[in-house]
């Protein structure tokens, strides 16, 4: 048995080392052509692409600061229409602030809350998706019933409650919103786990011995990948709009920070002579969350068959076709 | 289906209820301070205090937990700050215009997405399908409250033919109604449409083709009936998700008298007890839809067993 | 129907090219079949999976989809063609009535949603126009026929709820319900229990025989075409290699890959050192092998093999035989097997 257990230690350890730059070249190659097969997915990885860039590089492309005032610019249209200044591109809000570089600006608070939330809901949730999947039993009862209750909750009230007791800071914003969004990846690592336990090579690798960890590592998780990432991409979007959403509210980023929603709740009561001011962090907010949504339909209609079967619209007939 | 199913699941949701309260119970008054929350910042030490005898927040938290239960089941959730009468009593007022909006707003949306999505799903590929499924991802990454103002200042400022905001007329509720529904129809056209294509491909839609009944039967009554089940499963959830959620964003933007305009007016005035009676209230409704939406399923498809 | 077209062939496959234009090419299913039916006849379709035999039957009822499309070739029913560009109300009205089908998987080819009854009397309805008690009468006729006990009950029962067997005779009976002239069952006991494949296969011939249905029965396995078909048409790579009475294929088959099929077929009748399958696999579709499509797994093959397709040429006894070297033992052995039992 220990024989039989470290040989395969030592192949499975050997192969990655000849295998893994070959590999990653290949990956990529397949990436760039299932691109140029989805325009639009290409479309979104292209505007996601630039969002992050916008937002990493904001304070250098941003032409003013995010929050200087200027009364005496108040309230300025867009350069291309009369009255506008070209040194205001996108125009001013009732402030006099530059909504280009508001709008810059905002794309760090929206992909910062979205990954943050993301990596902590996705971490918290996996994990106890894989215990609840793994070792079954009281553990996974347990996990689960909580999983079915909070699913139940009213979630975004319940966010409003606590967001009005506790003050919001980007660090309260992201737990709140992490502890709503947790459940689906939880449901969705036991769900894989369980099937994939059935199947044979794990089977096979838990008579030979290997401890659960690894079992889990080498050969639980990498089924996870494609179904998590595609989930992970999802809530993503749904995450940006959401605080964009509890800004809006006045429940999430407050000033003088900025922030899409922010800005749009503000812009609000100038609707009727100040068009531009929900226009333009409310198109940013939609394009982000588009581009995401591409994105997502993108890998999941590359990683899965099924999926690729429904793009490429071949179903029957290729089941017809047996060998 | 038996009784036990209905007394278990009814267990369930009782279970949820309480845990919400729980939770509300302990973020009120645990984390912070409700007096502070609820008071102005001016007010002396003595009003403080009073105050907080008023809320019986002066007596040991195992009394207070004991009290809050106790007045619950009698539906005593106490007095509205804001309002100065029982706060349930405002909540009830409000609740119909919340499930007018949501109730309608989801229809509409079952409307536009299920022909969309089962045209679509006909000739996956093509022109059709290509055209709803990027309006349908268009449509659910659309901000609401934004969308809801886009709206506005089209429909409203911009050509005048319809109310900016309050309930009334018929014509108030178009917008709201069309706000809470788009993002809907996206993501209710997506899973119309991927599930349609995943009966069309089924042998028992071959042999309903090949008893040489017409299209419109086979597609809309073999394949549709199978692929219901899914696309109401998410109808059940976007209900639950507008009710519990988008009403409140949408409601705001639109100033619609319901459960959400009145959540964050309660947030303004700081109304602790007004906000946590609504929070109750839509827990209540959103059991009640998970245990409809069990029925619903039973009824739709004769397998699925309710133990 | 006019007595001219009763005296042809109830149905002709004429050089039926089917293919599927999919994302990894064009795969050529259907390579120019040609069989025929007659009255009261039950042809066996024989071939391993992929061999287009159910893509055959797919095209007589009007299955094929996209990506799938017929590029040649023609279907004619009672002497009139389902495919003809004015044949499409012709076809709708013979489909499903005249020509029934009844599918390989009884678990998945009846809605689950809908109970048994519904699926039945809803073809009634529709083709003979029948109203919903006379339908339901009808439909309980017709499960009796086909040897379901309590038929009344059963009509309100969900597929679920009943066996595998009875869900196939429920199947067959409502490919019966508007009195079809030709049955075409496309693996119908595959799925099935062996027991239960011998009742259904009996069933089946009992059928044939008191309502003078014409069968077309596609299949992979010989045994089933022993037991219930007059003649047997055998396909390799979308095309027919070899037809014939199924008593004279049996005895003494002409083309290499039916003697394979037959040394790779479990008999009782017949004492067999071993069982082989033919070695090699089937070709890939979307690139046909130039020449006779068998030449790759055939011992006999020659160069004319590799370089030209031989058509089906007709043999003495009605037999018909696509092969450069018809009769030749393939396989050693076989012959003296073969002679030993005629």
């Amino acid at each position: 048995m220990a024989m039989t257990k470290s040989t395969a230690g030592t192949l499975a350890h050997a192969a990655p080392l000849h295998g893994r730059p070959h590999e990653l070249f290949n990956a990529l190659r397949g990436i760039a052509r299932e691109l140029r097969a989805d325009k639009l997915g290409a479309f979104g990885t292209m505007i996601l692409l630039v969002l992050v860039i916008v937002a990493i590089a904001a304070p250098a492309l941003a032409p003013y600061d995010p929050a200087a005032q200027s009364l005496a610019d108040r309230l300025l249209p867009p350069a291309w229409l009369a009255g506008g200044s070209p040194a205001h591109w996108l125009g001013t809000d009732h402030l006099g602030r530059d909504v280009l570089s508001r709008t810059i600006h905002g794309a760090r608070v929206s992909l910062l809350v979205g990954v943050a939330v993301v990596a902590l809901a996705g971490t918290f949730g996996t994990v106890l998706g894989l215990v609840a999947g793994y070792f079954g039993g009281r553990a996974d009862t347990i996990i689960m019933r909580a999983v079915d209750i909070q699913v139940a909750f009213p979630a975004l009230l319940l966010a409003l409650i606590i967001l009005t007791v506790v003050k919001p800071t980007p660090g309260t914003l992201v737990i709140v919103l992490a502890a709503n969004g947790w459940m689906v990846y939880a449901r969705l690592v036991r769900g894989v786990v369980l099937s994939s336990r059935q199947s044979l090579y794990v089977e096979a690798a838990e008579i030979v011995g290997c401890r659960p960890l690894r079992v889990i590592f080498r050969h639980v998780l990498p089924n996870l990948t494609s179904p998590l990432v595609t989930l992970a991409t999802l809530e993503f979007a749904r995450i940006v709009l959401a605080e964009a959403a509890l800004s809006f509210l006045g429940l999430g980023v407050q000033p003088p920070a900025t922030s899409w929603g922010l800005d749009v709740a503000a812009g609000k009561n100038y609707i009727f002579d100040a068009w531009w001011l929900v226009t333009v962090p409310g198109t940013a907010i939609a394009l982000t969350v588009l581009s995401i949504n591409l994105v997502a339909s993108w890998i999941r209609i590359a990683t899965d068959p099924r999926e690729r079967q429904k793009r490429f619209a071949r179903g029957a007939a290729v089941s017809e076709m047996g060998a | 289906m038996s009784a036990g199913f209905l007394l278990r699941r009814l267990g369930h949701g009782i279970v949820v209820v309480l845990g919400v309260t729980i939770v509300v119970f302990i973020v009120t008054r645990m984390v912070g301070d409700p007096v502070r929350v609820m008071l102005p910042i001016d007010a002396s030490d003595e009003q403080r205090q009073a105050f907080a005898h008023h809320l019986g927040l002066d007596r040991p938290l195992p009394a207070q937990f004991a009290d809050f239960f106790a007045k619950l089941a009698r539906f005593d959730f106490g007095e509205s700050l804001w309002q100065r009468r029982p706060a349930i009593d405002i909540v009830l007022e409000r609740l119909p215009a919340t499930l007018e909006l949501v109730l309608v707003g989801m229809a509409l949306a079952l409307l536009l997405a299920i022909p969309l999505g089962v045209i679509a799903a006909l000739r996956p590929g093509r022109g059709w399908d290509r055209a709803t499924v990027s309006l349908s991802l268009l449509g659910l990454s659309l901000p609401q409250f934004w969308l809801g103002l886009l709206l506005i200042i089209l429909f409203a400022v911009e050509w005048g033919l319809l109310p900016t905001s309050g309930r009334g007329t018929p014509g108030h509720l178009i917008l709201p109604a069309l706000t809470l529904a788009l993002p809907a129809t996206g993501r209710l056209a997506m899973i119309a449409r991927s599930s349609m294509i995943d009966e069309l491909n089924q042998p028992y839609v071959q042999t309903a083709i090949a008893k040489g009944l017409p299209l419109r039967r086979v597609v809309g009554l073999h394949a549709l009936r199978n692929a219901a089940n899914p696309v109401l499963t998410l109808a059940g959830w976007e209900l639950i998700r507008s009710l519990a959620g988008y009403a409140v964003v949408v409601e705001t933007v639109f100033a619609w008298p319901g459960l959400g305009y009145v959540a964050i007016q309660a947030i303004q005035r700081q109304d602790l007890v007004l906000l946590q009676t609504v929070v109750f209230v839509v827990a209540i409704m959103v059991v009640a839809i998970n245990l409809a939406m069990d029925l619903v399923y039973k009824a739709i498809d004769p397998r699925i067993q309710l133990e | 129907m006019s007595a001219a077209a009763a005296e042809g062939p109830l149905l002709q496959v004429k050089g039926l090219q089917v293919r599927y234009f999919t994302e990894r090419g064009t795969i050529e299913a259907s390579r120019g079949v040609t069989l025929h039916l007659d009255r009261g006849e039950t042809l066996g379709l024989v071939g391993e999976s992929g061999s287009g035999k159910s893509v055959t039957s797919q095209a007589i009822l009007g299955l094929i989809r996209e990506p799938g499309r017929i590029v040649a070739g023609d279907i004619v029913w009672k002497g009139r063609s389902l495919l003809a560009a004015d044949g499409a109300a012709y076809a709708r009205r013979v489909r499903g009535k005249e020509i029934a089908l009844v599918f390989q998987d009884p678990m998945t080819s009846l809605n689950p949603v809908f109970t048994i009854g519904l699926q039945i009397t809803e073809v009634l309805r529709h083709h003979l126009k029948l109203g919903r008690r006379a339908a339901s009468d009808r439909a309980a006729e017709l499960l009796d026929l086909v040897g379901i006990s309590a038929p009344r009950q059963r009509l309100a029962q969900y597929p679920h709820e009943l066996s595998g067997g009875m869900r196939q005779r429920a199947l067959i009976a409502m490919a019966l319900s508007c009195e079809p002239e030709l049955l075409v069952a496309d693996e119908p006991t595959t799925a099935l229990d062996v027991t239960i494949q011998a009742q259904i296969l009996e069933l089946l011939g009992s059928l044939q025989q008191r309502l003078g249905l014409s069968i077309l029965l596609i299949t992979h396995d010989l045994g089933v075409v022993a037991a219930l078909c007059h003649r047997v048409a055998v396909i390799y790579a979308g095309r027919i290699v070899e037809t014939g009475r199924a008593a004279d294929l049996f005895a003494r088959p002409a083309h290499p890959y039916t003697m394979g099929l037959l040394r790779s077929t479990p008999r009782i009748d017949v004492v067999r050192p071993r069982l082989v399958a033919i070695d090699g696999t089937p070709p890939d579709l979307s690139h046909p092998p130039a020449g006779c499509a068998f030449h790759t797994r055939c011992p006999i093959a020659t160069d004319a093999c590799m370089a030209e397709a031989p058509s089906l040429v007709p043999q003495a006894g009605g037999r018909t035989v696509a092969c450069w070297r018809a009769f030749t033992p393939a396989w050693p052995g076989e012959a003296a097997n073969r002679r030993a039992r005629g």
